[in-house]
């Protein structure tokens, strides 16, 4: 039988919620299941109502579930607002001495009395944490001895102490829920063999997928969503070389990238909504200086300074079309942690082949997600650097034309000091040798010569994926980070009867237009599923290919799309 | 660079490949002229040079001189200049800057580098106006000078020396662009001192400054060097004298403290340039364990 279990935690900020969803999912993931947690929290550092999901499954999961089989309940707000999702026959844990009332609604209840459990058996009142994920999972009659492994690990740099307290608690949690348990409360989750795959989360996938691309230079101002991935970069730092520096506005930050790339090391900013506006400047001197830089725009909800922990796919136009002037750029949206590794490497290539901005578009829901993911395969990462002279040609003196005219637009790159050949880029227009001209035939020659790049990058972009179904109806059109929920949707609604195809973008420029309109041709109603207001990929489409949507489902409320949302929507508005 | 036999550096390797857009009289000549004469005097080849710059006349300075150059945004020198030296250590990396662009524009970057203290050379080549967008006040422009965009005359000027010396950086200059043999020299210490050197530069420009011409200066202008027992590691000093603005204006070193550079902080001095290592996807093979 498949498994599919919602675990949601909630607490106040500072209370360890995020702390009982790892260890939940690390403890899921080595007993053999796929596992996606994402996490909602609100932007304070202490107090409020923040909550973490994991949902445990025995097929490959990407995207979140409303409705909950169990709530592990930190807080009494939790039970207020959270019991009314909980699935018949689910189940809430709390602490009745600390929320007071008991959760009278129809659903099971363990009441545990989770700190005084963490202060007599463990003699902290700091191991609360996992007197709750024990409790959960000695609800399920989960292995313990592999939660036992994960706290050794999570716990182990602090010491023995604290390994041994913790898992003092966990004993402790594990005994009372099983020996609380409910008569009526009958579901089990078995362990089995680990699968050897990685838990790992947007963020941390696409700092990885930098590492392994080479990229030598970060520079970067703390920004949610994004700021994960220059944390993680700036700890491997000085162990695989990598300079990251923390800029004094993300306005230094691009232009360190882009001085750093015109050097000749791979370089990358990351950053969020309000910090790419200050860099939108210094992405148009990349554009300009055919400068590489990649660039990880972490969407979250707008405008200005929106919903700063929330999730939104409201920047893919601004991407596409942030900077003055015309220039070629890439644009990819991962739609998980696997897809942003790898669309991450692919992102450097294309910066360095094409000598032009790349930026990767996250949000919120992707970036701060954990993934369960088969260990990337470092052998086939390929590492493209582009047209580059040899240190002898570079050091061949004679005028060196760093912007020569060629039939791909590409000119071959020297670094500053590679050899005697002078390298000189400027962000005005330019002659071949770099130099400052204003004659209308040198700038049409190198408009051209720039934009002949676009069509070298048309060819490289990866194709939509398409996920056919004979007959159907719909063709449910979406990019990056809601993947999961809608080919979820796609699934639901064949079970009610309506047959819908997936389509699903994650390189989103140059538009894959051609292979697209192939694939619309056909009576299937389209319909754009999106995180933002206003249809942005739907107007994207229109205007590369004419067609347009025949309906759109939003979710613009800073909650992530969801297969249960589109479902909903869909048989409101679109059915 | 490897200490192979090199060839001798003559001012013919500074030749200008292209044609100046600057008015004849300007005093960003003398600055150029300055410039090569240190750079020759320092026997740097122009490949061993990274010349980096903003936006205005000033930042034109490195098109016409030859080095490898980089002439980004109005106000960014700064930033694109500290990255460069820290990727790639070997190489010499000079940002020209006008004082709009320096100060106005690039106010915030110029605080913090100087806070950082790179090793590299900012050379500001102060008019007391913008240039390029053809007259309007700076952030040093003499109180009460009217423009057309300030009729009611600059509000107070901000001593940027003075903010400088504030902020502890470790090389302050100034010099006279009428005085290319002092200029140069100041500019060769600047390339020589191990962190950050601001160099700034009193420039006459004949088309929008009628008050700060050559006269003006040659009038005021002294040379610290001369004056008995000044000490330019005495911060206090230093302090008063970067004040000093009116009758009489000090040139020479006004500031000198060294201090550890960001490129020793970061752990990228003395070592092989970052730019130079290999890409090796499988060095992070151990990084994927942590996440199993
Ligand atoms: C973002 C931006 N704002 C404004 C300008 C227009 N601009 C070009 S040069 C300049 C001022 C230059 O003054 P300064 O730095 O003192 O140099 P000068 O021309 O006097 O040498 C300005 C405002 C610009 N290029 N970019
Ligand atoms: S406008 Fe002033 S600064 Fe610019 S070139 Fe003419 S004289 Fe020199």
């Amino acid at each position: 039988m498949s498994t599919d279990l919602n675990i949601l935690v909630g607490g106040e900020a500072g209370q360890g919620v995020q702390s009982v969803g790892s260890v939940l999912a690390r403890a899921m993931m080595r007993g053999g299941y796929e596992v996606f947690a994402d996490q909602d929290f609100e932007s304070r550092i202490r107090g409020g109502n923040s909550f973490t999901r994991v949902r445990i499954s025995s097929d490959p999961v990407q995207s979140p579930l409303e409705k909950a089989d169990m709530v592990v309940a930190l807080n009494a707000e939790t039970i207020d607002l959270h019991l009314s999702e909980i699935r018949g026959g689910g189940i809430i844990i709390y602490d009745g001495e600390k929320t007071g009332s008991k959760p009278d609604k129809g659903v099971l209840t363990l009441d545990i009395p989770i700190e005084k459990i963490a202060e007599e058996k463990a003699g902290s009142l700091r191991m609360t944490n996992t007197v709750a994920s024990a409790a959960a999972l000695g609800l399920l009659d989960y292995d313990l001895e592999i939660l036992i492994g994960v706290l050794r690990e999570e716990y182990g740099r602090h010491g023995d102490k604290v390994v041994e307290g913790n898992i003092k608690a966990a004993k402790a949690g594990y005994e009372f829920a099983q020996q609380h348990r409910p008569k009526d409360y009958t579901e089990r989750l078995k362990a089995g063999k680990s699968s050897g795959k990685m838990l790992i989360s947007g963020n941390e996938a696409v700092a990885l997928g930098a590492l392994a691309a080479g990229c030598r230079f970060v520079a970067g101002y703390p920004m949610t969503p994004s700021t994960p991935i220059l944390e993680y970069l700036a700890d491997k730092g000085r162990e695989f070389r990598v300079l990251v520096i923390q800029a004094e506005d993300e306005i230094s930050a691009i232009n360190m990238a882009v001085g750093a790339g015109f050097t000749g090391a791979r370089s990358m900013v990351a950053t969020s909504g309000g910090g790419f506006c200050l860099m939108v400047e210094g992405l148009s001197l990349a554009g300009m200086t055919e400068t590489p830089v990649v660039i990880v725009l972490g969407q979250r909800a707008g405008p200005s300074t929106g919903l700063p922990t929330r999730t939104e796919q409201g920047e893919l136009l601004f991407a596409l079309h942030a900077g003055h002037g015309e220039f070629p750029r890439f644009i990819a949206a991962p739609a998980n942690a696997e897809e942003a590794f790898w669309l991450t490497v692919k992102a450097f290539n294309m910066a360095e082949k094409y000598q032009s901005p790349a930026i990767i578009l996250t949000d919120h829901e992707m970036a701060d997600s954990y993934y369960t993911v088969t260990p990337f395969d470092l052998d086939a990462v390929v590492i493209e650097r582009g047209d580059l002279l040899t240190d002898k040609e570079a050091n061949k003196a004679g005028e060196y034309k760093r912007y020569a005219y060629t039939k791909s637009g590409i000119s071959p790159r020297a670094f500053p000091g590679q050899g005697k050949a002078l390298v000189v880029a400027d962000s005005d227009e330019h002659s071949e040798a770099g130099h400052i001209i204003e004659d209308a035939e040198t700038r049409r020659l190198m408009v051209e010569k720039r934009m002949r790049k676009h069509e070298g990058l048309q060819k490289e972009v990866g194709e939509p994926a398409f996920h056919h179904r004979e007959k159907a109806k719909f063709n449910l059109i979406g990019w990056g980070s809601s993947r999961g929920a809608i080919e979820e949707a796609a699934c639901l609604l064949e079970a009610n009867g309506v047959s819908a195809c997936v389509i699903h973008f994650n390189e989103l420029w140059p538009f894959p237009a051609e292979v697209l309109v192939k694939n619309l041709a056909g009576v299937a109603k389209n319909i754009v599923i999106e995180s933002n207001a206003t249809g942005q990929l739907g107007r994207l489409i229109r205007t590369e290919t004419s067609i347009k949507m025949d309906g759109h489902i939003a979710r613009y409320d800073g909650r992530p799309l969801s297969a249960e949302y589109i479902v909903e929507h869909f048989e409101r508005e679109v059915a | 660079m490897p200490a192979k036999q090199k060839e001798k550096v003559t001012i013919d390797d500074y030749s200008p490949a292209s044609e100046s857009a600057w008015c004849p009289g300007c005093g960003n000549f003398g600055i150029l002229r300055s410039v090569d004469k240190a750079l020759v005097g320092l026997q740097l080849a122009p490949h061993e040079v990274l010349m980096v710059s903003g936006i205005g006349q000033a930042a034109k300075l490195p098109h016409y001189t030859r080095a490898n150059v980089f002439n980004g945004l109005h106000g960014r020198p700064l930033p694109a200049a500290l990255a460069a030296k820290m990727v790639n250590t070997d190489l010499v990396v000079i940002a020209e800057s006008g004082d709009g662009d320096a100060y106005g524009e690039g106010g915030n970057h110029f605080l913090h580098t100087v806070n950082r203290n790179p090793n590299l050379t900012y050379l500001v080549h102060n008019n007391q106006v913008y240039g390029l967008t053809k007259g309007q006040a700076s952030p040093t422009t003499d109180l009460g000078f009217t423009t057309k965009m300030n009729p009611d005359g600059a509000w107070v000027a901000m001593h940027p020396l003075a903010v400088a010396v504030a902020c502890d950086c470790s090389f302050i200059a100034r010099g006279f662009a009428g005085d290319i043999e002092h200029l140069a020299d100041l500019i060769a210490q600047g390339v020589k001192h191990k962190g950050f050197a601001l160099i700034e530069i009193l420039q006459p420009c004949v088309s929008f400054n009628k008050k700060n011409t050559y006269d003006w200066y040659r009038e005021r202008v002294y040379k610290l060097e001369d004056e008995k027992g000044y000490d330019p590691g005495d911060r206090a000093a230093a302090f008063q004298k970067a004040l000093e603005w009116g009758d009489k204006i000090p040139t020479g070193v006004i500031y000198r403290n060294e201090r550890e550079t960001f490129d020793e902080y970061v752990g990228v001095a003395g070592q092989s340039p970052v730019m130079k290592e290999k890409l090796d996807p499988k060095s992070i093979t151990g990084l994927l364990k942590d996440f199993i």
